[in-house]
C-alpha cells in the first residue's frame, strides 16, 4: 500500500512529456493548432497565393510563353463574351442546382429529424449515405444512360403515353436539346443527384436542434402552419441550408466532369480551367477562371452573415 | 359560474400506453387551478389537451362551452407558458413578446408598443432589445409569460414554469403570479409536481397518478381530507395508518394523520424515536409504535427526545382523516 500524498514523477519520455504538458496548458494547445495551421497556412493559402500571382501574369500569343510581368489583361480577357457566358452560365446552373436542391431536400431532411426514429432513421442515413460510397464517375455514366435517347426515361415516358410531355419538354430553347442527356435540363437534373446528399445532411442538423416546444409555441401563440413554417421554421433551419448551399453552390461552380459527359457541350468554368492549362496551356487565364468562383463564394458567405445566417449559430 | 374548460371522459391513449384514463374535469373561469401529480401521471398531457398539441382519444372537451376537440393550437384562444419557455432564439425580447399579435396582423407599431406594456407587467420594461440568450432564467421565465399574457387569452396555460428556478426566485415568483392572476381575474391552469407550491398557489387542485384523477378540491380539502392513500401520500407528509389504529373508524380502512397532530402526551403510548431532524421552529421526529412508523413535528420549545430514546405520543381521535375504501 502506498501511503504517499504526492506520487514520484513518472519516468519514461513520453510521460515525462505530458506531464510537461499538462503543466504548460498552452504548449499543448500550440501543438494542437499546428498541424491545421500548417494545413491552412501552406498547403492551402500558399497554393491560393501562387495561383492568385500566377492570374496576374499573361501569355505571349504568338510564342505561347508565360510572361512574368504584372497585369490585369488575363482578367479583362475574362470578359471577352465566349469568356463571360461561361462564367455566367457556371453561375445560373449553380445558383438554380442549390435553390432546388434545398427545395428538395428540406422536405426530407424535416421528416428525417422529426418523424423518423430508430430503424428508420438508420435506413434515412443509409438512403442519404449510399449514393456516396459509389463512384462519381459511374453514377455520372449511369445517369447518361438513363437520360439518353435510347434509355430508360424515354421508355417510361413512350410506356405511359407521355412521350408527347417529353418531347415538349426538350423542344423548350435553351433548356432543351436532342435528348435529356444533351441538355442544360440533364447536366441540371444530375448536379442535383450529384449534391443532394451534402444540402440534406446540414439542413438535418439544423432542423435536429430545433426543439418541438418552438414549433409547439409558434402554434400556440396562433401562428398557422404556414407562418409558423415562414417566421420560426425556416429562420432557424437557414444556418443549414447555407452550410448546404455553399456545398452544392461551391461543387457546381467548380465540377468539370458532369457537364461534359451529360449537357450540350458548351463549357462550364471548371472544363474552361481544365482546357486552358491543359490543351491550350495558358495557365495564367486558368488561374483567373479559378478566381472567379473564389471570388463569388467570398461575396456569397459575406451576403449570408449580412442576412443573418449565421446568427443562430 | 361558467366553466373555462371542461372535460368529460377523456382519455388520451399513446398505443397502448393511457397517459390519460377517462378523467372528467370542470375548471371555473377567473379560477387559479393546479394539476398536481408525479411525473408520467397525465397532468402534462391534460394541459396539452387543453392547448390543443394533442386530442382526445375518446371523450370531449369545451373551453367556454365550445367544442375543442379537433380545434388546432391557432385556434384556441388559450396560451402556454412552456416549461423550457421555448422563446425564439432569432428573435429579440420584443419580437418575442409581439409575436402572437404579429401573425394575427396587429400593426408594427402597436404591437411593439402592447409588447412594451406586457413586459413592463412582468417588470421586464426596457429589455425588449435584447436577445432571448443574454437573459437569465428568471427573465425567460418572465418574457415567457408576457409572451402569452399579451395575447389576452382566455386560458393560461402553465406547464412546470417554475421547475428550472432556483428556491428563492421560486417562491417570489409563485407571489407574483399569483398577484397577477388576481388582477387579470385570468383563467390559470397550472401544472406541477410540487405539492407545496399546488397547495399555496391554487384555488383549487387536482391530484393525478397513473393518468387518472384522484381527487379535485381545495387545498385545504385536499390537505386535510385526502380521498385515496396515494393523495394522502403524495399531498401532505400525512400518515398513513389503519383507521383503527388511529382510533378513528373501522379496521380495513385507511386514515391519514398530520404530523403537527401528534403530540407528547405521559398518558399516551409508547413510540421509540428512530430519528430526528431539526427544522428550525419545529423538529421532524420519525417515531414507531410497535410496528407501525409514524411522522411527527413538535415545536423546537419541547424538551427534545433523543434518537432512541422512548417517549409517549397521542393524538386526537378525531383529527384524524379516515379515507373511503380502496378502490
Amino acid at each position: 500500500m502506498n501511503s504517499a500524498a504526492i506520487f514520484p514523477a513518472r519516468s519514461g519520455l513520453v510521460a515525462r512529456a505530458v506531464d510537461w504538458m499538462i503543466r504548460h496548458p498552452a504548449m499543448f494547445t500550440f501543438l494542437m493548432v499546428l498541424p491545421i495551421s500548417l494545413w491552412l497556412g501552406i498547403v492551402y493559402i500558399g497554393s491560393l497565393i501562387a495561383l492568385l500571382m500566377q492570374s496576374f501574369f499573361s501569355i505571349d500569343e504568338f510564342s505561347g510563353v508565360i510572361v512574368k510581368e504584372f497585369t490585369l489583361g488575363t482578367y479583362a480577357e475574362l470578359l471577352r463574351p465566349a469568356n463571360f457566358d461561361i462564367i455566367l452560365r457556371t453561375i445560373l446552373m449553380a445558383a438554380l442546382v442549390t435553390l432546388a436542391s434545398a427545395v428538395i431536400a428540406f422536405p426530407i431532411a424535416y421528416y428525417a429529424a422529426r418523424y423518423a426514429k430508430g430503424k428508420w432513421k438508420a435506413l434515412f442515413y443509409i438512403g442519404i449515405m449510399l449514393p456516396l460510397w459509389s463512384s462519381y464517375l459511374v453514377k455520372v455514366y449511369a445517369w447518361k444512360l438513363v437520360l439518353a435517347k435510347e434509355g430508360i426515361l424515354t421508355w417510361i415516358f413512350e410506356k405511359l403515353h407521355l412521350s408527347w410531355l417529353l418531347d415538349g419538354i426538350l423542344s423548350l430553347p435553351v433548356i432543351g436539346g436532342n435528348s435529356l442527356s444533351v441538355s442544360y435540363l440533364g447536366t441540371f437534373i444530375v448536379f442535383i443527384y450529384i449534391w443532394l446528399p451534402y444540402m440534406i445532411i446540414p439542413v438535418q442538423a439544423a432542423l435536429e436542434r430545433v426543439p418541438g416546444a418552438m414549433l409547439e409555441a409558434a402554434s400556440d401563440l396562433g401562428a398557422t402552419p404556414r407562418q409558423s413554417f415562414r417566421m420560426v421554421l425556416f429562420p432557424l433551419a437557414l444556418p443549414g441550408i447555407i452550410a448546404g448551399s455553399i456545398f452544392t453552390f461551391s461543387l457546381t461552380l467548380g465540377d468539370y466532369i458532369i457537364p461534359q459527359i451529360i449537357g450540350s457541350g458548351r463549357l462550364f468554368i471548371g472544363q474552361a480551367v481544365y482546357v486552358q492549362q491543359g490543351t491550350a496551356g495558358n495557365i495564367p487565364l486558368a488561374a483567373a477562371f479559378t478566381v472567379v468562383p473564389i471570388v463569388i463564394m467570398g461575396v456569397y458567405l459575406w451576403g449570408a452573415r449580412k442576412m443573418g445566417a449565421f446568427d443562430a449559430l | 359560474m361558467t366553466e373555462a374548460v371542461s372535460f368529460r371522459g377523456v382519455s388520451r391513449y399513446f398505443g397502448h400506453v393511457r397517459a390519460v384514463d377517462g378523467v372528467d374535469l370542470d375548471i371555473c373561469d377567473g379560477e387559479f387551478f393546479a394539476m398536481l401529480g408525479p411525473s408520467g401521471s397525465g397532468k402534462t398531457t391534460c394541459l396539452r389537451l387543453i392547448a390543443g398539441f394533442e386530442q382526445p382519444t375518446s371523450g370531449e372537451i369545451k373551453i367556454y362551452g365550445e367544442e375543442a376537440s379537433g380545434v388546432p393550437p391557432y385556434r384556441r384562444n388559450v396560451n402556454t407558458v412552456f416549461q423550457s419557455y421555448a422563446l425564439f432564439p432569432h428573435m429579440n425580447v420584443r419580437d418575442n413578446v409581439a409575436f402572437g399579435l404579429r401573425v394575427k396582423g396587429v400593426s408594427k407599431p402597436e404591437r411593439h408598443k402592447a409588447a412594451e406594456e406586457a413586459l413592463a407587467l412582468v417588470e421586464l420594461a426596457g429589455f425588449g432589445d435584447r436577445r432571448a440568450g443574454e437573459l437569465s432564467g428568471g427573465q425567460r421565465q418572465r418574457v415567457a409569460l408576457a409572451r402569452a399574457l399579451v395575447n389576452r387569452p382566455r386560458v393560461l396555460l402553465l406547464d412546470e414554469p417554475l421547475g428550472a428556478l432556483d428556491l428563492k426566485l421560486r417562491e417570489q415568483m409563485q407571489h407574483e403570479l399569483r398577484q397577477l392572476q388576481r388582477s387579470l381575474g385570468l383563467t390559470f391552469v397550472f401544472v406541477t409536481h410540487d405539492q407545496k407550491e399546488a397547495l399555496s398557489m391554487a384555488d383549487r387542485v387536482a391530484v393525478f397518478a397513473d393518468g387518472r384523477m384522484q381527487q379535485v378540491g381545495t387545498p385545504e380539502e385536499i390537505y386535510s381530507r385526502p380521498a385515496s392513500r396515494f393523495v394522502a401520500d403524495f399531498v401532505g407528509s400525512s400518515n398513513v395508518i389503519p383507521a383503527d389504529f388511529a382510533g378513528a373508524g373501522p379496521a380495513g380502512r385507511w386514515a391519514s394523520l398530520r404530523p403537527e397532530d401528534i403530540h407528547l402526551d405521559p398518558r399516551g403510548r409508547d413510540a421509540v424515536v428512530t430519528s430526528r431532524a431539526y427544522h428550525g421552529r419545529v423538529i421532524k421526529l420519525g417515531l414507531s409504535l410497535g410496528c407501525h412508523k409514524l411522522t411527527a413535528l413538535l415545536p423546537a420549545t419541547a424538551s427534545v427526545p433523543e434518537t432512541g430514546e422512548t417517549i409517549r405520543v397521542s393524538w386526537d381521535a378525531g383529527r384524524a382523516h379516515v379515507m373511503g375504501p380502496e378502490a
